[in-house]
């Protein structure tokens, strides 16, 4: 069983505001969902796990500079901008 | 009665008056349905374009390319310079890409025409594209029956006629469920086969860029345009892009997943793949039956890998570079008000979900599990595929369902059961029309092992010529 007190605290390490309805919502929903993924807990599973299925590893670029993105098309979305940068709430 | 167009058809038509007034027909029939197929039709920009294309002299990038003129629907999770891409969530208002996804690029090398963003569920997540921030697309077979989901948008204006071809993608059947509800074809090709660079992450070592079109050869066209190594895209994979369809069923022997029609499949949708499979026997394919054996536990364990990844892949919506902005507060506050108003209910839940999977005390129970799981259903598929050249299954246990009749979170995505396992193992699926029950159309998957683009291909063109 998950409470709407867990909800909420997820819901902060997710960074997402709930509200007193969502919060009972939610974990009415994540109890049923997480009873039915427990279904994974039937089998044994003694193998190594596939993060990603091509057996692909790190490939490299030769460093050498290419095209960028113009300061003024990175910061034609931002909400707030100030001198050049993206404006944020105070952090400190 | 629906008449869906081919590439042949419009370029037929380019031909024979212009891009121009191709694009404005197009436009004319996007704007006299109401099934709301696009949540942004870029009417200026495709006008603009079909001019330049027309102009001989204009030396416009792409003119007389393979597609030539011809418009596109894009999924709106596909980044296009200069015209709107919304995810279908409110959390982007009114973002405009500063740059072309790979795909688009590739499009307009070959004279494509992006006539707009299709309708979807919300950063994908979804079955049925309810979960639109801007409304439910409506089922050209059908206006009170979902067109399936995600990529919802893409595979109605296809069925509807608005446009002969689409891009979706396909994180655990996005591309197959609508193309298989709506009634056209659609393809979730090999894990790494297109690049996913200016795709708007949800779960990122599951989802593929797919076409969905009317027909077979349509598809391996535009598979064969978009498909290809990128530099931008680390698991991209330089792979033959070629497909060579000649209908030849010589040595083609099938396999029948008997998982595939469980519990709850539709009667109707079951006797439409056999009969098609012994279609196949009859033109002188072989059948066998087989087992896989842990199709039962993909379901939970994709959705406990696909919400992860979707934890982390959405964290970058915070509202300080692009989309919705509140009033400023401490830094941690603004992210949790920016996130409360941007994100609708499902996309809340998986982040949610995918936060608790992830986090001290879970992570093993989980996450971890659920990626092992992941490993035995792939050996699944490397095995089937050590005796059987393609696999052949309902995309869906059922036809298209009404609006609004899945609201429970878990009914919905207990829908995704034979399409998710796919996602799993990486393999490529086309979904192909077999049939239809009470004027819904039922699908079909062709499913390979990796790379086998052109194979399964191959006997979709078959089924579909079985069709009529």
């Amino acid at each position: 069983m998950i409470t709407p007190e867990e909800v909420e605290h997820i819901g902060w390490l997710a960074r997402i505001k709930l509200s007193e309805e969502e919060k009972k919502q939610y974990a009415g929903q994540m109890s049923d969902i997480l009873d039915y993924f427990g279904k994974i807990d039937e089998i044994d599973t003694n193998v190594k796990p596939t993060y990603q299925v091509l057996a692909l590893h790190n490939i490299f670029r030769d460093d050498v500079d290419g095209e960028s993105m113009k300061q003024e098309d990175a910061l034609a979305n931002a909400p707030k901008e100030k001198d050049g940068y993206f404006k944020t709430p105070r952090i400190v | 009665m629906i008449s869906m167009m081919s590439v042949t058809e419009v370029s037929r038509r380019i031909k024979e008056s212009s891009a121009e007034a191709v694009v404005a027909e197009h436009l004319e029939r996007i704007r006299k349905n109401e099934f709301n197929t696009f949540i942004t039709v870029a009417e200026d920009e495709s006008l603009r374009r079909a001019r330049m294309l027309d102009s001989i002299d204009s030396g416009e990038p792409g003119s007389g390319g393979r597609l030539h003129g011809v418009p596109i629907a894009i999924k709106d999770n596909m980044s296009t310079k200069g015209i709107r891409t919304t995810c279908a969530s409110h959390i982007l208002d009114g973002y405009i890409p500063p740059y072309d996804a790979t795909v688009i690029k590739r499009l307009y090398a070959e004279g494509a025409i992006v006539i707009g963003k299709a309708n979807m569920d919300e950063f994908a997540m979804g079955t049925s594209t309810e979960s639109s921030y801007y409304g439910p697309t409506r089922n050209p077979h059908n206006p009170n029956c979902v067109p399936g989901g995600s990529s919802g948008g893409s595979a109605a204006a296809v069925a509807a006629g608005e446009v002969a071809i689409s891009l979706g993608s396909d994180t655990g059947g996005s591309v197959r469920c609508p193309a298989s509800f709506c009634g056209v074809v659609g393809l979730k090709p090999t894990y790494g086969a297109v690049s996913r660079y200016g795709l708007i992450s949800y779960a990122n070592s599951l989802e593929q860029i797919g076409p969905i079109t009317s027909n077979v050869r349509d598809v391996a066209l535009l598979y064969s345009i978009i498909a290809g190594h990128d530099p931008k895209d680390s698991t991209s994979v330089d792979s033959d892009t070629n497909i060579t369809i000649n209908c030849d069923l010589r040595g083609l022997n099938i396999g029948v997943p008997k998982e595939y029609f469980g519990e709850g499949i539709d009667p109707a949708v079951e006797k439409a793949v056999w009969n098609r499979i012994h279609d196949l026997e009859a033109e002188g394919a072989t059948y066998t039956e087989i087992e896989m054996p842990h199709t039962d536990y993909a379901l939970a364990a994709y959705y406990i890998i696909a919400m992860s990844e979707a934890s982390s892949n959405l964290a970058r919506f915070d509202g300080m570079r692009y989309g919705l902005r509140t009033e400023d507060k401490d830094v941690t506050t603004t992210y949790s008000d920016v996130r409360a108003l941007g994100f609708g209910d499902e996309v809340k839940r998986r982040i949610i979900l995918g936060t608790f999977s992830l986090s001290t005390g879970y992570h093993d129970k989980y996450y971890l599990k659920a990626l092992k799981v992941r490993t035995l259903v792939k050996q699944d598929f490397d095995s089937a595929f050590g005796s059987v050249n393609v696999l052949i299954a309902p995309t869906m246990p059922m036809p298209a369902f009404g609006i609004g009749e899945l609201v429970d979170p878990l009914s919905q995505y207990l829908a995704d059961v034979n399409t998710v396992p796919i996602n799993l193992a990486g393999v490529p699926s086309v979904s192909v029309p077999c049939g239809s029950t009470q004027g819904l159309p039922i699908g079909l998957q062709i499913i390979g092992g990796f790379f086998a683009e052109s194979r399964i291909l191959d006997v979709a063109a078959f089924v579909e010529q079985m069709n009529g």
